[in-house]
This record gives C-alpha cells, structure tokens and sequence, in this order.
C-alpha cells in the first residue's frame, strides 16, 4: 500500500467537508430512509409502512419494489391498484435518475459491503477472486426463469438486501449471519464481490437505468492529473475509462455505463474536479478547452 | 467455408472463450438456481401449525404472489402477524401466525387484506365469516376434557361462530352408564379457522388444532353418490326397493338387542331355506336372534 490514502489529495485541495460531500449525503439518504422505516416499529410514528419490497408512506404514496414485482408476476402473479400505482412511481424514479442509485442511495447492504471495501483497503488486502462483473446478469436471468418455473418468489427466498431492511423493521432472526458472510466475503474474498458481481437486484436495476438522464460526467478530464483515486474509490471502476480517457477517441465525458451507480464518489475524491452530476444529453465528443 | 477463412484466426480464439465463458457461467449459475429451485420445493411444505392470514391464496400460489412487504402484519390491529424469519420453517419474509400463539381476532373490516398491495390476500374476502385460514380438528380424543365426560365446553365457547362451527353433540357416556357427554363438533363449513378454540384449549397440549384444509378433510371420490341425498333429490328411490335383499343387521359377538326389529331376520324364513343356510343359522346372524324361527 502506497503511503497515500485515497482522497488525500482531495481534501488538500478542497477541504475535508467538500471531499466528503456526497459520501455524506449519501450515508444520510441511506440512514434516512431506514430511519424512516424505523420510526414506525420503534418510536410508534408510522409515517412509512412496509419495507423495500413494498411500502405505503403517510397512508398515500405507495412505492413498490419492481424487481419483487417481476419475479411475482414470471409466476403470473400480478399487482393490485396500489402496488401498480407504487410500481410505475418507482419505475419512472429510478428510470430519470438512474437504476443503480438504489444501489448506493438506498440499499442497506451497500453500507456493509462499504464498509468491508473500506477495511480491505485499511487492511492492505491484495489479491481477489476473479468472477466476471457480468455474473449478476446470469444471477438475474436464473432468478426470473426460476421464479417462472418453481411459482416461487424466487430470489426473495435468500434476498440478503430484502433479509437485511426487513431484518431491520420485522426482526432480524439470523439474518444478520448472512450480512456477515457477505462483509467477510467481500473483505477476504472477493473485492467489490457482492455488489459488483453477484446481486441480481443491482443488475435489474442498473437496467432499469440503461438510458437514465441523470448521469456523472468528465466534465473536466483535461484537468486530470492521473492519480487514479476515482478508479481506486469507485466501485464500479470500469465505468469510468470510457468517459475519463475518451478525448482521444472521440467519447465523450459522460459515463454511460449503467452499472454506474451515481454514488458520487468519484466526485468527491478528485482533487482537481473533474467530474460532476449532469444530463447524459450534454455530452460533447471533445471537452478540449479552446481557449 | 469462406466465412470461417475470412475470420483471422484471432478472433477465432475469441469465439471459443466467449462460448467456454458463457458455457461456465451457465454452470455455475445454473447450479445455483439448481439450488434454490430445490430450496424453493422445501418452502412450499408450510409446517401444519403456521397459518396464513385470511383471504391468503393456497400456499402454492401465495408464495408467487406474495412480495414479502408486511403490510398485513402491520395493519393488524392485534399484531397477530409476524414475517417468517430466515430461519422460521416458513418461506422467508412471507406473513404467518400461529393460532396456539396467538389466534385470530376477525375483524369484521379485515385490515390485512385490505393493506396487501398484490393478490396473495384475496381482495374477494369481505366477509371475514367466510375465511379459510384452516380448519380445527379435535385431534385428541383421548384428551379432551369433554371427552373423558367433563364440561369444559372453553373451545366451543370462546368460537367466534359458535353453535355453527363448534356444536357439542350430546352422546351417552358409556363409563358411568347414566351421564352425557358434550362432545365439541367442528363443522368445516363454518369454521374459519381463526385458532381462538386451539389458544383457549386448557391442555397442556391442546386438543383441538387448526389444521390446513390439505391435512383436516377428507374428500369423497367424485363419483360418489349418497343414496339417501339422491332419492330425495329424485323423489324416489333410484332402485327397485322391492328386488332389494335385505340383509340381517350383523351385531358383536354375543351382543343382543332386546326389542330390536330386524325385518331381514324376521321376515327371511324362505331364506333360511336357500343352500348354504340349513341350520337356520345365517352367517354372522345376532346370537340373540338364533332361536327365532
């Protein structure tokens, strides 16, 4: 491990609150929306009822959980009116901002498998096992013929993210042990191996948010320096190249991947700020300034 | 074949590792469905003492339909749901209780159908008489209270649809000779299956237990019909009653009916004479009645 953290550069050149700004935001819309999830079992104010799956905030919004959906309706099992209504909201939500921002926005696992990715750094942990990031796709295809083929809900049977946050709000059980093999598994076994690789949830919706207009972008790349800290910190950092060293090919700086969670990070850590949220419509072949 | 020559061998070599890639991730994740799959088969076997809320469709269905949200659990009025655990023997995430627990109150409203965002609770049920969450069975008559001659009567009291579902049905008690016994009487029809007679059984055990429908009834062969249900229906007997044989009532070993009319054995003495009954003895005929004529 080279004497450098990761973003020290950053916080030099910006201030620790502004190289942290959207980890920040990032961690209060995670704990927010368990908080939330929480009030009710704990304290009794039942502003949100449900849990990822499906829930009903203040008797009026439902929000339902399109993935669950799919796999209920392979068995040719379909919604009623307020999970269709909770449906299209969460559908047309993530398909504007990006399907993957579930992922680092919402997700409870995400701030497990943060925090073992945090630790494997800390820790110096090298080497890793070597699974193609497109696993999760092949997880997803199994889950949706299983699901149609067993009349089961397939995936929700071992979900850890649906086991966790329901964990959370209905009681844990022993779901907290899957919670530590997938931290023990990311940490010692496989970097980024959860998230990354395997959860089908992250691949259902990172295509839900194939053409999503909310996206991270380059804007900036002529200023980059090349000290790898957005490639380091990103947890998807195959998405970046494209976009980050496109000039020459002609790509432009917006990051198209969908598997781009639009976590922001990235953002974050470049002390030379190079990158920013935008619309993937802005997105000129060539940022070279001319003047 | 051109198309190959044309191909530098290159990309040739990048074919194979595509189909050996996608040929490994077919395998592996085909096992892990594998798996599941098989897992999944252990899921459907719900453990006879968990019931599903009312309304819930039969347990194939409902663990398609069901997304595992616990919107019923939490509009429960009684906070009689719980959400199975990873470990509970139930298909993790899905609503059930558990009637020795804690039965249901049925609520006239039904609030647990109402709040489920899919078709796992039949939005069909609005009359809560008419659930099915199981069927109580008195399934110990060794136990029973009412059955050892005792009043307890607590089943049939505390039922939600008394006189209907529970009835006591008065027979002899044949241990004294000169007292009844009430004997609870679950009439499927009408039960509900709410478990209040299982909670409230005063066993150590109860009982009385509410069962799936699966596991309480039986079931006719279809082509069954009652004799008695099809002549009133037709207004007539079905047969020719007068080429029917009645046959001699057949009664326990040295067992005698005194004042019992049996016209088969009265009204038979040209039977007697037929072949194979000389001796005037018919087969399993009540010794009571051996020395009739």
């Amino acid at each position: 491990m080279s004497g450098k953290r990761i973003g020290a550069e950053a916080v030099a050149a910006k201030g620790w609150l502004r190289a942290n700004r959207w980890l920040i935001l990032r961690r209060l819309s995670q704990f927010g929306i368990l908080a939330l999830f929480l009030l009710g079992p704990l304290a009794g104010i039942w502003l949100v009822k449900g849990n990822l799956n499906y829930s009903y905030t203040l008797d009026f919004l439902p929000l339902t959980d399109p993935y669950v959906a799919l796999q209920a309706a392979m068995t040719g099992h379909f919604p009623e009116r307020l999970g269709l209504i909770g449906l299209a909201i969460v559908l047309v939500f993530y398909f504007m901002v990006g399907g993957r921002v579930y992922c680092s926005w919402v997700c409870p696992v995400n701030l497990v498998t943060d925090a073992a990715g945090w630790l494997r750094d800390r820790l110096g942990i090298k080497g890793s096992a070597q699974l193609s990031r497109n696993t999760r796709y092949w997880v997803l295809a199994m889950t949706l013929i299983g699901s149609a083929a067993s009349g089961v809900v397939l995936w929700e049977l071992i979900n850890p993210v649906s086991m966790l946050h329901r964990g959370l709000i209905f009681g844990l059980g022993a779901a907290w042990t899957v919670v530590v093999v997938i931290f023990l598994f990311d940490l010692f076994v496989m970097k980024r191996g959860w998230c990354g690789r395997l959860c089908p949830v992250g691949a259902f919706y990172s295509l839900l948010g194939r053409w999503s207009p909310v996206r991270v972008a380059a804007r900036e790349r002529a200023a980059c320096n090349d000290c790898m800290d957005c490639f380091e910190v990103c947890p998807e950092p195959q998405v970046i190249r494209p976009a980050l060293k496109g000039e020459g090919k002609g790509v432009g700086p917006v990051i198209l991947a969908p598997n781009c969670t639009n976590c922001g990070r990235c953002i974050d850590v470049c002390s030379k700020e190079v990158f920013s949220f935008g619309l993937r419509t802005d997105n000129p072949a060539s940022t070279a300034r001319a003047d | 074949m051109a198309t190959t020559n044309s191909k530098s061998p290159k990309s040739g070599i990048a074919r194979r590792q595509f189909i050996f890639d996608a040929a490994k991730m077919a395998c592996g994740v085909g096992m892990l469905g594998l798996g599941l799959g098989l897992y999944a088969k252990q899921a459907k076997a719900l453990p006879a003492l968990a019931l599903r809320p009312p309304g819930a469709l039969p347990e194939n269905d409902f663990l398609g339909a069901c997304i595992r949200c616990g919107l019923c659990v939490r509009d429960c009025p009684y906070n009689i749901l719980e959400l199975a655990k990873p470990e509970t023997p139930v298909a993790t995430g899905t609503p059930f209780f558990t009637a020795r627990n804690i039965p249901c109150e049925m609520c006239e409203d039904i609030p647990c159908v109402k709040a489920c965002p899919t078709t796992a609770l039949d939005h069909q049920l609005t009359d809560i008489n008419k659930a099915k969450m199981g069927i109580a069975v008195l399934i110990d008559h060794e136990t029973c209270l009412n059955f050892l001659g005792l009043r307890c009567d607590v089943c049939y009291r505390v039922c939600p649809v008394i006189d209907k579902a529970i009835t006591l049905e008065k027979v002899p008690n044949p241990r004294t000779g000169r007292h009844a016994m009430f004997l609870p009487t679950v009439h499927s029809e009408h039960c509900t299956g709410c478990g209040k007679c299982e909670k409230s059984c005063v066993l150590e055990e109860a009982a009385i237990r509410v069962l799936p429908p699966k596991l309480a009834k039986g079931e006719l062969g279809h082509h069954y019909r009652l004799g008695w249900e099809e002549q009133k229906k037709a207004g007539h007997s079905l047969i020719d009653e007068s080429k029917m044989i009645d046959l001699p009532d057949r009664l326990p070993e040295g067992a005698t009916l005194p004042g019992h009319y049996d016209p088969a054995s009265g009204h038979t003495e040209s039977l007697r004479g037929l072949a194979g009954a000389e001796g005037g003895i018919i087969p399993g005929a009540p010794s009571g009645l051996k020395g009739k004529p």
